[in-house]
């Protein structure tokens, strides 16, 4: 076990490089489905091995307590929609919506995408982790075109426009923390590294660590969903297949989402600095409420489910602005609930739109009366991201409004606000969805429900009772954030 | 480093600027594509440039593939698709070329303003280079943002990437790794556009893009 803890970071990266090469030359799509699942399985085995011992920090990769939360969450969402894909995209190629070729080239793509966001993940080199980032964004630009239809390719081009700018002002700020670095800890790679980042972040210059993290913020802010940049969001969640949907939402953003935690770990390290607390604050809360609003008047159901990331996203960054012990460890459980969340509640809806053959709302009726098993685990996706009791994103939310009202309670006004909104207008769209007279295909969906069910098992699971080491484990990230 | 050498860097470097706002007035397809290749060479230019001054012979790596790959290769490439797809050869504006050229002014105003006085601790070339490479890259955003057309759009965000090399080679011994992955990224992103451009072309009769919104469910 040892020996395998230690070699981790190389498993972990090495079986989807791997996998990517031998899915884009196998042919045979029940073959190629299968030995998706079984990498991706095996990536998820090797993430696990971190929890036991890790790896020694090297010149490009790292593991520490904040990564590996995210290395462990990322893997398990990977395996899990492999298993929903499996059967999502079987349905795909019955109904000829793809064909074998494209089927290929969707499996090596889904493997490039965990190499990237694991690389992302791990990287001990802001260079590096740009790169990666890159990867991954490019990889979902040509998984969400991949239908090629009218919708899919105006959204690919949208993400892919909006990705690139984003990407582009992050490397601007990537430039910048170098130039402020390099006097201090010396030119070449050391100047990139993270550790050495930390280490001497407090001798860089001021002005342009504020500088730097502006772009940063935006630049990856843009990825992780945030106002005013999100507009590629919901179409890319909307016209791409299901699974993608679903790794969009619950492992793509959080990827973005690390990068800005790791910035504003640097920016902690230096008195001088602007706090950048105010900056994810404000961003925050104008994604929150904008998203809230926006979630009214949706008549797609991937599209609502898309606003409801973004809304997500902004609440998450705010109580990562926040900062702090509490909110920090809020934060964090927040974002695990909320990948572990909506990425059950994509599966159900991709199952949805298969049986129905149909994406608009009103077109889905009665869905507990035809479908009992996927209309009630929607109820339950939903009641859960809405931030009822006992689900697990109750206990995030309230630890996140609670406290904001002990330390600022002007700013819980805004928040709860928009947590109200949001909440209206998700049952307001369910009750449509899930009562009333059926309409519609009332065919049986060929479905595996587990992947499903094993996450809304866990999002409940956590809702009544967490863990002691796992409360611990989080609590220590929470103060590494500071 | 010397004076002269200061000036000549400084050249090169103001004259990507220039060039960003030429790119920002064309109306012509080919002419639009002939003054991206002279963006690429200017920028091959500063970029050879940098790698005399701080003796890092692997940045003329960079300064081939900016040459080679952005001056020719893809100006070429571009050309033969709107030939061949037989593509519109005037390019429409959002906005007029009087405001758009105002609008540019200002943000090379406002990049000096702001890097000008945040870095003065720093290496007068590097701070130089940072400022005009972010009005290169504040140019590039302006020029995606009033044109419709998807190749004036990948020109603009090419022209954007230009400008973070220029940045990353004007930061003293920032690592060659990151300068290939930049040059590498760069190859990737237009493989994609290159597929983007034939698959929309099969389906559209046009690579404008404001004739895909009409297929939006959502808006009206």
């Amino acid at each position: 076990m040892n020996w395998f803890s230690a070699h981790a970071t190389v498993f972990v990266l090495a079986i989807p490089a791997f996998g990517a090469a031998l899915l884009a030359v196998l042919p045979g799509y029940r073959a190629t489905a299968r030995l998706n699942v079984m990498f991706t399985g095996l990536t998820l085995l090797s993430a696990l091995t971190l929890v036991f011992g890790r790896p020694e920090t090297g010149d490009f990769l790292l593991v520490d307590d904040l990564n590996i939360v995210f290395v462990i969450l990322n893997a398990f969402v990977g395996f899990t929609t492999s298993v929903f894909s499996a059967s999502y995209i079987a349905h795909e190629l019955d109904t000829g919506r793809l064909t074998p070729p494209y089927l290929r080239f969707y499996h090596a793509m889904y493997q490039v995408l965990m190499f990237g966001m694991n690389l992302s993940l791990l990287a001990n080199n802001i260079g590096l982790m740009w790169v990666a980032i890159e990867l991954a964004t490019l990889t979902t630009v040509m998984m969400v075109g991949i239908y090629r239809t009218h919708e899919a390719l105006e959204a690919a081009w949208k993400y892919f426009i909006l990705g690139s700018v984003g990407i582009a002002l992050a490397l601007f700020g990537t430039i910048i923390v170098y130039v402020a670095a390099q006097p201090v800890v010396g030119p070449g790679l050391d100047s990139m590294a993270w550790t050495n980042l930390i280490l001497h972040g407090a001798k860089f210059d001021p002005a342009l660590l504020n500088l730097a993290f502006v772009f940063l913020l935006l630049g990856y802010g843009t990825k992780v969903g945030l106002a005013p940049l999100h507009a590629w969001l919901p179409d890319a969640h909307a016209e791409g297949p299901t699974p993608i949907s679903a790794v969009l939402s619950g492992l793509l953003l959080n990827v973005a989402l690390h990068a800005v935690l790791r910035f504003k770990m640097l920016m902690a390290t230096n008195a001088g600095v602007l706090a950048p607390g105010p900056m994810m604050i404000t961003m925050g809360l104008v994604s929150l409420i904008f998203a809230a609003f926006m979630l009214y008047k949706r008549r797609d159901i991937k599209r609502m489910f898309a606003y409801s990331s973004i809304e997500h996203m902004g609440i998450i960054t705010f109580a990562f602005g926040m900062g702090g012990a509490l909110a920090n460890f809020a934060g964090l459980l927040h974002m695990t609930m909320h990948s572990l969340t909506k990425s059950a509640i994509f599966f159900a809806v991709g199952h949805i739109a298969q049986v129905k053959g149909t994406q608009r709302i009103a077109e889905i009726r009665g869905l507990t009366v035809t479908h009992p098993l996927l209309g009630w685990a929607l109820v339950l996706g939903v009641v859960a991201i809405a931030g009822l009791p006992p689900l697990g994103i109750f206990m995030s939310e309230f630890l996140i409004v609670s406290s904001t009202f002990a330390r600022d309670p002007l700013l819980a006004i805004p928040l709860v606000f928009g947590l109200l909104v949001a909440f209206g207008a998700l049952f307001l769209r369910l009750n449509g969805i899930v009562f009333g007279e059926p309409a519609g295909s009332t065919a049986k969906a060929e479905a595996s429900y587990l992947p499903m069910i094993a996450h809304l098992a866990l999002v409940l699971m956590a809702g009544i009772y967490l863990p002691g080491p796992l409360v611990a484990w989080f609590q220590n990230v929470a103060k590494l954030l500071g | 480093m010397g004076k002269l050498e200061f000036d000549i860097a400084h050249l090169f470097s103001g004259g990507l600027v220039l060039v960003s706002l030429l790119l920002l007035y064309q109306d012509r397809m080919f002419s639009l594509l002939r003054f991206f290749a002279g963006h690429a060479v200017v920028l091959s230019l500063a970029v050879a440039l940098q790698a005399d001054l701080q003796a890092k012979p692997a940045l003329y790596i960079t300064a081939l593939i900016a040459l080679a790959f952005k001056g020719i290769i893809i100006p070429l490439a571009l050309y033969r698709i709107v030939v061949r797809l037989d593509l519109h050869r005037e390019l429409e504006t959002v906005v007029g070329v009087g405001p758009t050229m105002l609008a540019g002014i200002g943000l090379i105003g406002l990049s000096m303003i702001v890097i000008l006085p945040l870095t003065a601790a720093a290496d007068p070339l590097a701070r130089e280079d940072l400022a005009f490479a972010l009005s290169v890259l504040l140019l590039g955003l302006l020029m995606m943002i009033t044109r419709r057309n998807a190749v004036s759009q990948v020109i603009g965000f090419m022209s954007i990437e230009n400008g973070l090399i220029l940045a990353a080679t004007g930061a003293k011994g920032m690592p060659l790794v990151v300068e290939i992955s930049v040059a590498f990224s760069i190859l990737i992103a237009f493989i994609v556009i290159g597929v983007f451009l034939f698959r929309i072309r099969e389906r559209f009769d046009t690579v404008d893009i404001s004739a895909l919104h009409s297929a939006r469910g959502e808006q009206p």
